[in-house]
Parts: C-alpha cells; structure tokens; sequence
C-alpha cells in the first residue's frame, strides 16, 4: 500500500495503578491492510484495543484516525468517525433481539454501509433474527459483536480474538468474512492465538509482550525469532 | 391486538380504577397512597430497568418535589397547579446538580444517591433555614388544601407516568436504553452517546418522584422534612418495583398492587417487621428473580407489555 496510514498510533502508554499495561506502543494500519497481534497473555493486547477505542483513556501517546486525533474522545465519537471493534468476551445486547441488536448500531450509524438485513446475511446470523440476543451460543454472540461493529461501517476494525473457541467450519466463515471486510478497503487489526487462521488472513503480524512491541514483520519470520519463540514458549513455564 | 393499543388499555383502566374505587371503598388516602406508590415505582423503572442504576436515594426527588410545591405556593404565591410543576423542576435541577453520579457504578451510584438524598434532607430540616424552609417544624399548605382536586392532578401525574413508560417499551429512545442497560460498552460502540442517554432517563424519573412529592405535599398539606425524606419510601418503591419486574409496563402495576395491598391489610400495625421482609426481598429478587414476578408472566406467555 502506498496511501497514508488510516490509524497512526505513536508511544502509546497506559497504566493501571503502578502497572504499565501499554509501554509506548507504535502502530500504523493503512486502508484494507490485515495486521496480526499477537503476544502472550497479558502482553497487552486487548488493552490496545480499549484504549484505541476509546473504552479506556491513554495516559500518553498518540491516537490518529486519518487527520484525527481521536485519543481523547468518548467511544460513541470514536465509533462515529470510523473505527470499530468486536470483544474478547462477545457482548451483545442480551434481552433485544438479535435483529435489534444491529438496529441499536444502525440508527446511531454516521457513515454509509450495509443494512441490518444485509449485515445479518453476512455474518450468517438472518435465519436467528427473532432470536433474544442473550439465548445465542458464544459463537454466535462473536458472529453478532462482528455484524454490530459492521453496520457502523468502519474504515478501521479492531478484532479481539474473534476466533478462538470457535468450530472449523465457523472459523472458515469469519476468515472468509474478514477477507471481504478488508478487499472493501476496511483497515483490520486482528488479535489472534491461532496462527493457522491468522496465517489465512495476513502476513504481516506485530508482536506485543508486557506492553512493548518486541517484533514487526511477517509471520514466518516471527516464528524463527528468538526473542519472540522465547517468550512465547516462557509463557508455559 | 397491537401491543401499544394494549399498552393504552392498561393506563385507561389504571386511572379509570384510580378515579372509581375510592366511590366505591371511601379511603382516598389509601387510593392516594396507591398511586403514590405506583407512579413512584415507574420512576425508579425508568432509571433501574431501563439503564440498571438503582436509586436508593429516590426520595430525595419526591422531598424536594414537596418542598419545591410547597414553597412555591408559600413564598411565590402560585396557585397549586403550576406550584406542583415547580416541584418537578426543582427535582430535576437536583437532578442535575447529582448527575455526576452517573460516573459511579453499581453499588457505589446506590450508597452516593442514599447519602446525597440525606445530604438534602439535613438541608432543608436545619434549624438555620427556618427563614426559608421552615426548618424541622414543618410545612402548612392550610390555604390552598383541596383533596379531591389534589387527588385528580395525581390522576393525572400517574396518567403521564405510565405513557412516557409506555413510550420508554415501544420506542426506539427505550431500545437504546435497554441495550445501555445490557451492556455500555458495546451500546457506546454501536455510536450511542451513553452518557447523555442516561442522564435524560436520571433527569425524567427525577420530574416523576418530584411532581408525585409535590402532588403528596399538596394531599396532605401540612409535613415535616422526615415525612417527605423518609428512606423507606424509597425502598418501598424499589421493592415493588423489582418484585414486580423492572423494564416492563405492567411489573411495578403488579407489584405495587400486591405488596403494598398486603403492607395495608397486614403492616400497618407492624410496619418494622415490612421493612425487614422489605430489605430480604430486595437481596433475594436481585439474586434469583431479576425479572420479577412479570418475568414468570413471561415464561407462561402472557404478555407483560
Ligand atoms: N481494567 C484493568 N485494570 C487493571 N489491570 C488490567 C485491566 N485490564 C487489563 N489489565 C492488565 O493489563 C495486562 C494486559 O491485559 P490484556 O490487555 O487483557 O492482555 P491480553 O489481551 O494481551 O491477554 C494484564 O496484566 C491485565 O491484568
Ligand atoms: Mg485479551
């Protein structure tokens, strides 16, 4: 890609209490580019992704969605200007409707994309549309945290493990789907234990340990890097 | 039938039984007390059910909405009516004044409104602003005392709460309050500006406790700050409201009804022991019927609106 950066996000650190979650953290995605994250457990990961979004406030560092510095804003204006995400753990709208629970995101949308029946259709989710939101498998409520953050048309996307826990077939579907999001020009961020789903939608991967990036490049790479295989396999012991 | 137009039928046949049973049963009070309970327990519905705050400072709104009424008739000279209005905007402007509270979760947002309701209530009863509010000896409305007009303005009052719940179960504002409600996070993703959503629903079950507090004051006529800044009023609404299941129209109708009928034939003489049951059914409700006795409806079919 030749084209500015769509997310710009320089020494980004965040605390909690005396802990330093995110230790100056850089960060570029440019339009339709699939990044990997990845890291060991508490390295940081899903941190990132709060305080990107705005859940959490960064207590330094820079955030910037195209020529916007967004580091300040409240989630809803963070979602308004294009970016969005899915959860670790899925939250959907458990006592509405699956239907609804798209609805909630359509009608605050601020940017043109796809509607609630059509983003329905592509996370395969149509025929459970009546369907109470709360009464869903896991795999279901991730398909449905996918469609939500979808309707609001993001030009930037930030994925916390989407797949795991998930079936080979189901799998198959997100990766399919995440490729799509992408080849519209839509800039992913995908954090991701399973290397072999990973490996499916990008090369590129950025690896994260105690809030610092220890590795930026390409997948195979990464596997024979000895700082990355240490702390990977340091994580079992 | 479409579920607004049984939605409309509920609130006509509410108030229709308000206005007809006292003719029937000559106990205005009681009917008032009812009605006082009811519109009360649809207030802390909109704020609980509808975006999981549970208020148990509530009565502040209801005591500020009777000073607020009371004060404005005695010093502003305004006829009960519009006093009764000021009474709500007084409560709302509290309401204002404490919405910061909203930043606090859980169990921290239920101790900070009990305790900013008594920080109101020692206010208003301290001896050094006898001046103004007559302090700890109390409020007479002599004057403007009316119960039968007092009792159809309270109608009225009770009218307009369970509209603007019926409004809260059919609109897409009451959707986005329910998702806020099931999860901020992903509602503030989805683009909902969750902050000022919930401070509109803070700030309308405000107006509800203060225009009942100052209808109540307008009823009764002559309180102490004690009468209209009792806690156990606040829990009695709470209670009703989770027994009877919260984010619906017709739960806080059935648990009102149930419970405060049993308080009246049952507690009146013993009303420690109700406070006591009161308290246990709070805890037990949260922990194994968050839904209520609607959510039991439910279960069966029946359509709880
Ligand atoms: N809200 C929080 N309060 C305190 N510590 C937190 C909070 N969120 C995350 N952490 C800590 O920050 C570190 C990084 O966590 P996280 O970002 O969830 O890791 P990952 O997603 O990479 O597994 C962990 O040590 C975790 O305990
Ligand atoms: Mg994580």
């Amino acid at each position: 890609m030749s084209c500015e950066p769509i997310l710009r996000v320089r020494d980004l650190v965040k605390r909690f209490g005396g802990f330093r979650a995110l230790d100056g953290v850089d960060l570029d995605l440019n339009p339709g580019e699939v990044v990997g994250l990845v890291g060991p457990n508490g390295s940081g990961k899903t941190t990132l992704i709060n305080v990107v979004s705005g859940i959490y406030r960064a207590d330094a560092g820079s955030i910037r969605l195209g020529e916007r510095e967004i580091g300040k804003l409240p989630p809803h204006r963070v979602a308004a200007l294009g970016l969005n995400r899915t959860f670790q753990v899925p939250k959907p709208f458990r006592s509405l409707t699956v239907r609804q629970n798209l609805e909630v995101a359509w009608r605050h949308r601020r940017r043109p994309g796809p509607g609630v029946r059509e983003a329905l259709e592509f996370v395969d989710l149509a025929s459970l549309a009546e369907r109470e939101a709360g009464t869903l498998n896991t795999a279901q409520q991730k398909l449905l945290d996918l469609g939500r953050a979808l309707v609001a048309a993001p030009q930037v996307l930030l994925v916390d493990e989407l797949g795991a826990g998930l079936g080979p077939s189901e799998l198959e579907l997100v990766a399919d789907r995440l490729r799509r999001v992408a080849e519209a020009g839509t800039a992913l961020l995908v954090v991701e234990h399973l290397m072999g789903f990973l490996g499916r939608l990008t090369r590129r991967v950025v690896v994260l340990n105690a809030g610092a990036q220890i590795f930026a490049g390409d997948l195979a790479a990464a596997a024979a890097d000895r700082q990355v295989v240490e702390v990977f396999l340091g994580e079992g012991h | 039938m479409p579920r607004v137009w049984s939605g409309a039928a509920v609130l006509v046949v509410v108030l229709a039984l308000c206005l007809v049973l006292p003719q029937l049963y000559a106990n205005q009070f009681l009917f008032f007390d009812l009605m006082v309970y009811l519109a009360l327990a649809q207030g802390v519905n909109i704020l609980y059910g509808f975006t999981g705050y549970l208020p148990f400072g509530y009565v502040g709104f209801f005591g500020t909405g009777a000073y607020g009424m009371s004060l404005a008739v005695l010093k502003l000279h305004l006829p009960p009516v519009p006093a009764v209005l000021a009474g709500g905007v007084a409560a709302v402007v509290l309401g204002l004044v404490l919405a910061p509270l909203l930043r606090l979760s859980g169990a921290y947002f239920a101790i900070a409104s009990l305790a900013a309701s008594q920080a109101v209530y020692y206010v208003v009863a301290n001896p050094s602003l006898t001046g103004v509010t007559r302090g700890p000896y109390g409020i007479s409305l002599a004057r403007v005392y009316h119960p039968s007009q007092s009792y159809l303005v309270m109608v009225g009052v009770l009218g307009l709460t369970l509209a603007a719940v019926l409004y809260l179960r059919r609109s897409r504002r009451g959707m986005v309050l329910q998702a806020i409600r099931d999860d901020p996070q992903s509602a503030a993703m989805a683009g909902v500006n969750v902050v000022r959503e919930r401070v509109l629903a803070w700030l309308a079950s405000a107006l509800i406790a203060g225009l009942v507090g100052g209808v109540f004051a307008w009823q009764i006529s002559v309180f102490y700050p004690a009468t209209v800044f009792d806690l156990s009023t606040s829990i009695m609404a709470i209670v009703f409201t989770l027994f009877g299941g919260t984010g619906t129209l017709l739960g806080p109708v059935l648990g009102v009804t149930v419970l405060f009928g049993l308080y009246n034939v049952i507690g009146v003489s013993e009303p420690q022991y109700f406070q006591l049951i009161y308290g246990a059914l709070i805890v037990l409700l949260v922990l194994f019927l968050p839904g209520g006795a609607a959510s039991l409806l439910k279960r069966r079919g029946i359509d709880v609106l």
